[in-house]
């Protein structure tokens, strides 16, 4: 089983682009299990066709010790299995021990055994890395493949970068590598160019450019994924190559994070600024 | 500044470089400064470092803000409901712990000392927030006991997630009307050391309680006792003195304290402040806004105990008191002095090293010169720099981040209770005729010169200082108990008395006497030695050597 963990800046897209690439995994004839790390709890709302499901922390609260897998695991597009750890309403609690407390959950209940028959598990994960449970998915070998989406815009370089700092310290210890970057594209000029060199300078590949496309919103709109809303679609299309270049992929990497200086020299050669 | 005389056989200097070699260099630097020889100076007395953090790694005696709060100072009262809010450990590791005792029983009041209240905050508390579950345990408790006060304490786990216990309080104490609630943000890693915790707890006890009830208390000679615990019974002795010489103590803070006593405080006509560190801003507060002037006694050691009644009767002024208190000091001591003549022999020259407290470091050394023994080093675990040097040093210490973390609470004199117990020109009297107001003067100027002076002392340290310097007796707490006899050292814990006290007051220092003559006499120390160790029956070479 491969064990996948997205990040990248909020609102850059991430839990889209991870539910539009597991369709395209599931249509491959992978066996995906989505993990929402975020406290919202809405990151396998495209895969279950809009229906709310009870979080894991939820069931938790509810029921006791006493949990079932079924509870909290739900079956969603293309045979896959869609979970949402869930959390504390905004400005109270602590979030990032919730998402420690539910991927241990899923552990002991058996959810990442053979018997599941996993081809993959993918953490979604709160856009930043705000404290240590956040960074739980990278820990202790649950994560071992990193992708980061990122776009031409400075703070989503910026936070790209962040990240690949953590994966840096926790790959010291351990199993976790990147596995490349996803531009998620909000057509900057040379913005392709400019995530090629990025990933370049950061030792890694950019492993796709999903280029932008109002045919994402639509199938939002709808509670489907790209391929799911209209299959024929040529975004549907990027999201299939996009999921057959994770499925391919085989360089793994220990990133080198980038100093603020040369990333802000990297934004004038491609010419950001002078627009 | 210091004796003249120096009981000194070794070199203060030498045993300061030593307890220093084995730190980094910059640890040495920052530890120098709070260890302090006792030099005489002219008229200036040397500085010491206190009240700083303890550099990360070093094993420290002090204890957390959370437990000089809940566990020391609202810890001993026993009609108010301690509530904590945290993980079942803080509240049962804090639970009766110190020996302070309560007589609620006798007097036919609530009394909650049996208990300990918790939240017992689970995981999902944490996760999703322990507000309500919080508000649960108020309302539990009040449908229970239907106490007159619930105090709740904040431990680490909810400053770090936020839960906002004072609003919960109010909330809570409004719904009742009939019982007041209020919150400690005393949280275990806010400040120093547990002065933080003192400082947290007074704060709200001063806010919340004092002033608060409407029963007049008509007694004659009225005072406050303020820091002052009741360790293994020490309130008590204190109380029996107190009331053989007519002087009624309305309120104790906060040994054997109740609800009502916090409550009358402010009618007190002087306040007596014992522990200078764990509450000298309240002793400022309510003479501020009730206009109580205060001194500070001492009733730890016999003569402490007479000198201090007699500044009380000196306040009040009146020849009926003054009698009364003279004839008091004149029936108790004959029995102290008995006691006195049959240990000292025994005692005379042995020596002592002290380092507890706020104060204790200071008070027992009072103790220690009645059985004409040398206290040769001594420091605070949890003092700041006014209760080494004196309270002159008080305007010139630094505000520092962590002092700013602590609410510090601005009052002024109150519209209606405030009342000038005595004018201008009687305070000035007084202080003519030598009763000082507000005055402490500190560690420092009672120690011998050439003696050390070391604050927050450590276990690394505590154990190389008796290898060097060989005291007869060491004096800690809990934590320093088994390392220090593992030297061969007896060791008298005075945070908890191990199983004995009380200590203060006239029988107090009788049980004293006794019980450091039990201890520096006794022959058990010499046989720390196995007999193999002092003579090998057998003795044999490798044939290699």
């Amino acid at each position: 089983m491969r064990k996948v963990a997205i990040y990248g800046k909020g609102g850059i897209g991430k839990s889209t682009t991870t539910q539009n690439t597991v369709a395209g995994l599931a249509e491959m004839g992978r066996k995906v299990m989505v993990v929402g790390c975020d406290p919202k709890a809405d990151s396998t709302r495209l895969l279950l066709g809009g229906l709310a499901q009870k979080s894991v922390l939820d069931t938790l609260r509810e029921e006791g010790e006493d949990v079932e897998l079924d509870d909290i695991r739900k079956p969603s597009y293309g045979g896959s299995w869609s979970v949402e750890s869930g959390g504390p309403e905004p400005g109270v609690g602590c979030a990032g021990r919730g998402i420690i407390t539910s991927i241990n959950m899923l552990e002991s209940l058996g959810a990442y055994e053979e018997s599941e028959g996993l081809d993959y598990a993918f953490y979604d994960v709160l856009g930043d890395v705000v404290c240590g449970g956040f960074a739980m998915p990278i820990r202790d070998g649950k994560a071992e493949e990193i992708y980061i989406v990122c776009s031409g815009e400075m703070m989503a370089m910026y936070a790209a970068n962040n990240i690949c700092k953590g994966i840096m310290k926790y790959a010291q210890s351990g199993a976790v590598r990147l596995g490349g970057l996803i531009c998620n594209s909000r057509n900057v000029d040379n913005e392709k160019e400019m995530i090629e060199e990025l990933a370049r300078k950061l030792g890694t590949q950019m492993i796709y450019f999903v280029p932008r496309d109002n045919d994402v919103q639509r199938a939002e709109i709808n509670r489907k994924t790209v391929i799911e809303w209209n299959g024929e679609c040529d975004q549907a299309n990027e999201y299939r190559g996009l999921a057959k270049a994770i499925d391919d992929n085989d360089m793994f990497v220990i990133p080198e994070p980038l100093e603020i200086e040369e990333l802000e020299q990297l934004l004038l050669d491609f010419g950001l600024l002078e627009a | 500044m210091g004796n003249a005389e120096t009981l000194v056989q070794w070199e203060p200097n030498d045993i300061k470089e030593k307890l220093l070699r084995k730190y980094p260099p910059k640890v040495a630097r920052k530890r120098a400064r709070q260890i302090m020889i006792n030099e005489a100076l002219e008229n200036t007395t040397p500085e010491i470092v206190a009240n700083v953090r303890t550099i990360p790694g070093i094993i420290t005696m002090r204890g957390c803000t959370y437990a000089g709060c809940k566990g020391v100072i609202m810890g001993p009262t026993s009609d108010i409901v301690n509530l904590v809010h945290g993980p079942v450990g803080c509240s049962f590791y804090a639970w009766l712990t110190r020996r302070n005792q309560t007589d609620a029983g006798i007097k036919g009041e609530d009394n909650f000392m049996p208990y300990a209240f918790t939240t017992d905050m689970q995981d999902s508390d944490i996760i999703f927030g322990g507000e309500q579950k919080l508000e649960a345990a108020i309302q539990e408790v009040y449908e229970l006991f239907h106490p007159k006060g619930i105090a709740v304490f904040a431990t680490c786990p909810v400053g770090l997630i936020g839960d906002d216990i004072h609003a919960v309080a109010r909330k809570m104490k409004e719904k009742f009307g009939d019982c007041n609630v209020f919150a400690f943000s005393c949280e275990g890693y806010k400040g120093v050391s547990q002065s933080a915790g003192h400082h947290i707890a007074n704060n709200q006890v001063f806010t919340h309680l004092v002033g608060t009830s409407e029963t007049e208390r008509s007694d004659r000679y009225k005072i406050n006792l303020l820091g002052e615990y009741n360790i293994g019974g020490d309130g008590f002795e204190i109380d029996r003195i107190l009331q053989k010489c007519g002087i009624t103590n309305i309120a104790t803070f906060s040994g054997n304290s109740s609800y009502e006593q916090f409550a009358t405080a402010n009618q007190a006509d002087l306040s007596c402040v014992m522990c200078h560190r764990s509450i000298n801003y309240v002793a400022d507060m309510l003479e501020t806004k009730y206009g109580i002037p205060w001194i500070k006694v001492n009733f730890i050691g016999a003569k402490s105990t007479a000198k201090s009644l007699r500044k009380i009767a000196q306040y009040f002024g009146e020849q009926e008191l003054i009698d009364r208190v003279e004839t008091v000091i004149a029936e108790e001591m004959a029995a102290v002095e008995t006691a006195q003549l049959e240990v000292v022999p025994r005692t005379t020259g042995k020596t002592a090293m002290l380092f507890v407290g706020g104060s204790r470091a200071h008070h027992y050394q009072d103790l220690f010169a009645e059985l004409e023994m040398k206290t040769i080093s001594a420091g605070y675990e949890f003092a700041h720099r006014d209760d080494y040097e004196g309270r002159q040093v008080i305007p010139n210490l630094k505000v520092d981040a962590d002092s700013r973390n602590i609410e510090e609470i601005q009052v002024e004199a109150d519209p209606e209770l405030y009342r000038p117990r005595k004018s201008a020109a009687e305070l000035a009297a007084l202080e003519e005729a030598g009763l000082k107001f507000k005055e402490y003067e500190g560690l420092n100027p009672q120690m011998e010169e050439g003696t050390l002076v070391i604050d927050d002392l450590n276990q690394y340290e505590a154990e190389k200082l008796v290898e060097l310097m060989k005291p007869d007796l060491f004096c800690a707490g809990i934590k320093e108990k088994y390392s220090i006899q593992k030297t061969g050292v007896p060791m008298k814990q005075l945070h908890s008395y191990d199983s004995g006290g009380p200590y203060a007051g006239f029988k107090g220092a009788v049980n004293f006497y006794a019980e450091i003559d039990r201890l520096v006499n006794s022959k058990v120390w010499s046989y720390m030695k196995a007999p193999w160790q002092e003579n090998p029956e057998l003795s044999a070479t490798y044939v290699w050597e």
